[in-house]
């Protein structure tokens, strides 16, 4: 039926077109379900609390209280720390995924609500309010952004406030992706103090303070509570336009948390007002500098501030590496399994119907144009965080080498064979099954364990949306800039990449003919 | 037999055949022959149905040949081409088997038809366990002449089956080939470019030249009353030095 269909649309690119595309769709449909029984098995150890954190040290820090201190109330909590930035955290709260983090509020007005410029407390607590999200008091300190240099420089030039930096054009600005682009970043910087540095990029915020002092850059934005500027003897310029707004932390957290954990919560909030600048700032630098794991870190302020004993729960080195690897396995195995079921028979018809395959092969190539960030990124709205965006976006991404080998598999099988088997009088579905996949089956391994390679290295990404695996202690690793770190993650990957090709190698014996393999006298 | 009629066949823009008409007869061996691209391997696809006419019909014992009908049609003859046609990740064996294996023959039934095979072929049955890389080319071609016979067919169609083979070779297979012809009695058509072969195996002989046929008959015909400049200056083309040589 499917067949006659094919042939009845042959010629209109369209169809081709669509044809493949719901091919690709259905097959996105098909691991839904898998999904669906992967998230439901997590639901029925009914998390009470879920608790998220943004990508950099002072949020994990406040992730960590917050799931310490209602874990002393008895409450279930999962903690997704170091989700990526403010956007997926946000989507992630309004979908139910995180139910309270930590956010500033010159964030929630300049970033999430840019758009509606809320000029009080009052109007944002409306606003929230009508999305069932709530805002706690401010938690006690203000981690806005600032200018700095580092002090001998500004010294020698003079410099004490922003409006100084007018005078010299020819310094080198490094900013953070973020703020180089977010509403009170540096664009408004720029305008409000008619700065002329043309020589501005964006970089990571951990590696600008390595660029400052290696001299490569002059100045950077600061969070005012990083450990760093201690540390690296920055002089923090007095924004003396009164530009930056003011980020006072606060917890962002769902409406129904009040009903499901209402003990839990009203420990929570017992932060409000609790934490100043210089206790913020002071166990940063634990962390940052000092290389004490954030649930210590939690534990001991908790412990000073609010007489609550909490158990920090660090993961050793080899249950962390469990723990990884089944995650990292797991993001692998479904996508990967999904991918074969879908593209080889996608190869296939390729390779049946030229106009139709034209249109698979164009879709499939352009799936793998699009950077693997931007296609989780892309997920969120649809699948929200965790495993189900990166598993989908694996798969996507695992289409193309399988599709593309199973087809040039089948199109390179002499004419004279193919000929032979139709000549013997094998009906199209039996020669494919007896002759031609068989003798593409090389190609088709060497597709999958492209994909498979692919696959394993691509999945490090899966942690900056939540799924966990081997991207975990990397990003870690990077925030804290500690290498080992980097490396518990970075090994194991590239081990299990060598392992999954090693795997292929031995299934060509299995899946490859002997008479393939064998060469003439 | 086999009747060709009316057939034309176009690719792009050159005419492989103009309005042929061609009868084969039963029980006979008629040999295609002519210049490179002079359409002669096109009527063997033809025939087989791996390629449909423009024009005209074909038909197989009077059963006109139709997409319906290929499958059991192509059970009725076996198809043998220049370099054998093995499926290379197939033992020699399972190659011949394969088509009575798809058919549901039972195990018995497919050893006694591969012992006949291998003594009509001479095929060393200790072989047959071999892949098509580790025998010879004759040996190939031995292999896949077994696998066109497997079912019995009426009808064989060889294309250029010793085409790629060395002369001494070529030379023990063909009167293998003419004995195995002999015995079975079958109506064969096969597709040579060498007029000697053509002389050794044609009851009847169709030289094509351009899509058309230009003369059919016995290689004596051709050298006697030739009907066209042509005839005589393609076995002139052919001769061999021996025979300038004896003369």
């Amino acid at each position: 039926m499917t067949c006659r269909l094919i042939s009845y649309c042959r010629g209109k690119a369209c169809y081709a077109l669509t044809c493949s595309l719901s091919m690709v769709l259905f097959g996105t449909g098909l691991i839904l379900p898998l999904l669906f029984i992967a998230n439901t098995t997590v639901a029925l150890s009914a998390t009470e609390v879920k608790v998220g954190s943004k990508a950099f040290t002072e949020s994990v820090i406040l992730g960590e209280i917050i799931t310490q201190l209602a874990q002393s109330e008895g409450a279930k909590v999962k903690y997704l720390r170091q989700l990526g930035g403010t956007r997926v955290l946000w989507d992630a709260l309004l979908t139910g995924e995180v139910d309270i983090y930590p956010e500033y509020t010159g964030t929630i007005t300049q970033e999430i609500f840019a758009v509606k410029n809320i000029r009080d407390e009052e109007t944002l607590k409306k606003i929230l309010a009508e999305k069932n999200i709530l805002m706690s008091r401010p938690l006690g300190f203000n981690n806005t952004y600032a200018i700095g240099m580092k002090e001998d420089v500004a010294e020698g030039l003079g410099i004490t406030k922003i409006s100084d930096l007018r005078k010299y054009p020819k310094l080198k600005f490094g900013f953070t992706n973020e703020f180089m682009n977010r509403g009170d970043g540096w664009p408004s910087l720029r305008r409000a103090y008619n700065l002329p540095q043309k020589n501005v990029r964006g970089l990571d915020h951990d590696l600008a303070y390595r660029g400052l002092e290696s001299r490569s850059i002059d100045v950077i934005d600061l969070y005012s509570t990083d450990a760093e500027i201690r540390y690296y003897k920055l002089r923090v310029l007095d924004d003396d336009l009164h530009h930056f707004p003011e980020y006072n932390a606060v917890l962002l957290y769902r409406s129904y948390l009040r009903e499901r954990a209402p003990d839990a919560l009203k420990t929570i909030l017992k932060l409000e007002g609790r934490i100043p600048e210089k206790t913020m700032i002071d166990m940063n630098a634990e962390v940052k500098l000092g290389g004490v794991p954030e649930s210590v870190v939690a534990s001991e302020f908790l412990k000073k501030n609010l007489s609550i004993t909490t158990e920090p729960k660090e993961e050793t080195f080899l249950t962390r590496l469990v723990h990884n690897t089944l995650q990292h396995l797991f993001l692998v195995a479904i996508s990967l399994a999904a991918a074969i079921l879908i593209s080889i028979p996608l190869g296939i018809l390729s390779h049946r119907k030229e106009k139709i395959g034209h249109g698979i092969l164009g879709i499939v190539g352009i799936i793998q144009t699009i950077p693997s960030l931007a296609l989780l990124v892309f997920m969120i709205p649809l699948l929200g965080i965790g495993s189900a965006p990166a598993i989908v976006a694996l798969f996507l991404y695992s289409l193309l080498p399988i599709v593309r080998n199973t087809y040039s598999g089948l199109q390179d099988i002499p004419v004279g064979i193919r000929e032979s088997a139709e000549a013997l009088g094998l009906p199209p579905g039996a020669r494919m099954r007896l002759v031609e996949l068989p003798m593409a089956s090389r190609s088709i391994l060497a597709g999958i364990k492209t994909s498979a390679v692919i696959n394993v290295g691509t999945a490090t990404l899966g942690a900056l949306i939540g799924a966990g695996g081997y991207g975990q202690p990397i990003l870690t690793g990077i925030r804290l800039d500690n290498i080992p770190l980097i490396l518990e993650g970075a090994i194991p990957a590239a081990v299990l990449a060598l392992l999954v090709q090693g795997l292929f190698d031995l299934l060509e014996h299995v899946v490859v003919a002997k008479g393939l393999r064998l060469k003439g006298d | 037999m086999i009747k060709l009629e009316n057939i034309s066949k176009t690719y792009g823009s050159t005419r492989a055949l103009d309005s042929i008409n061609l009868t084969i007869l039963p029980h006979k061996t008629t040999v295609l022959i002519g210049p490179s691209g002079c359409g002669k391997s096109t009527i063997m696809r033809l025939i087989v149905g791996l390629i449909k006419p423009d024009l005209g019909n074909v038909y197989v014992k009077d059963e006109m040949l139709t997409p319906i009908n290929f499958f059991t049609i192509r059970r009725r003859m076996g198809y043998v081409i220049q370099d054998g046609g093995l499926f290379p990740h197939l033992t020699a064996r399972e190659n011949v088997f394969l088509i009575a294996k798809y058919l549901g023959w039972n195990n018995d039934r497919i050893r006694m038809r591969i012992a006949e095979l291998c003594e009509l072929t001479k095929f060393p049955i200790e072989a047959l366990d071999r892949y098509p890389v580790q025998i010879s080319g004759g040996q190939r071609q031995r292999v896949s002449l077994m696998r066109a016979l497997m079912l019995d067919p009426d009808i064989i169609l060889l294309d250029e089956p010793l085409g790629a083979l060395d002369p001494l070779i070529r030379f023990e297979l063909q009167n293998d080939l003419k004995g195995i012809f002999h015995t079975l009695s079958k109506t064969v058509v096969m597709v040579t470019h060498d007029i000697g072969e053509a002389g050794f195996f044609g009851d009847s002989i169709v030289l094509i030249r351009d899509g058309h046929i230009i003369q059919r008959g016995t290689l004596v015909d051709f050298v006697r009353t030739p009907t066209d400049p042509f005839v005589t200056s393609f076995i002139n083309a052919q001769r061999s030095p021996l025979e300038s040589i004896g003369e």
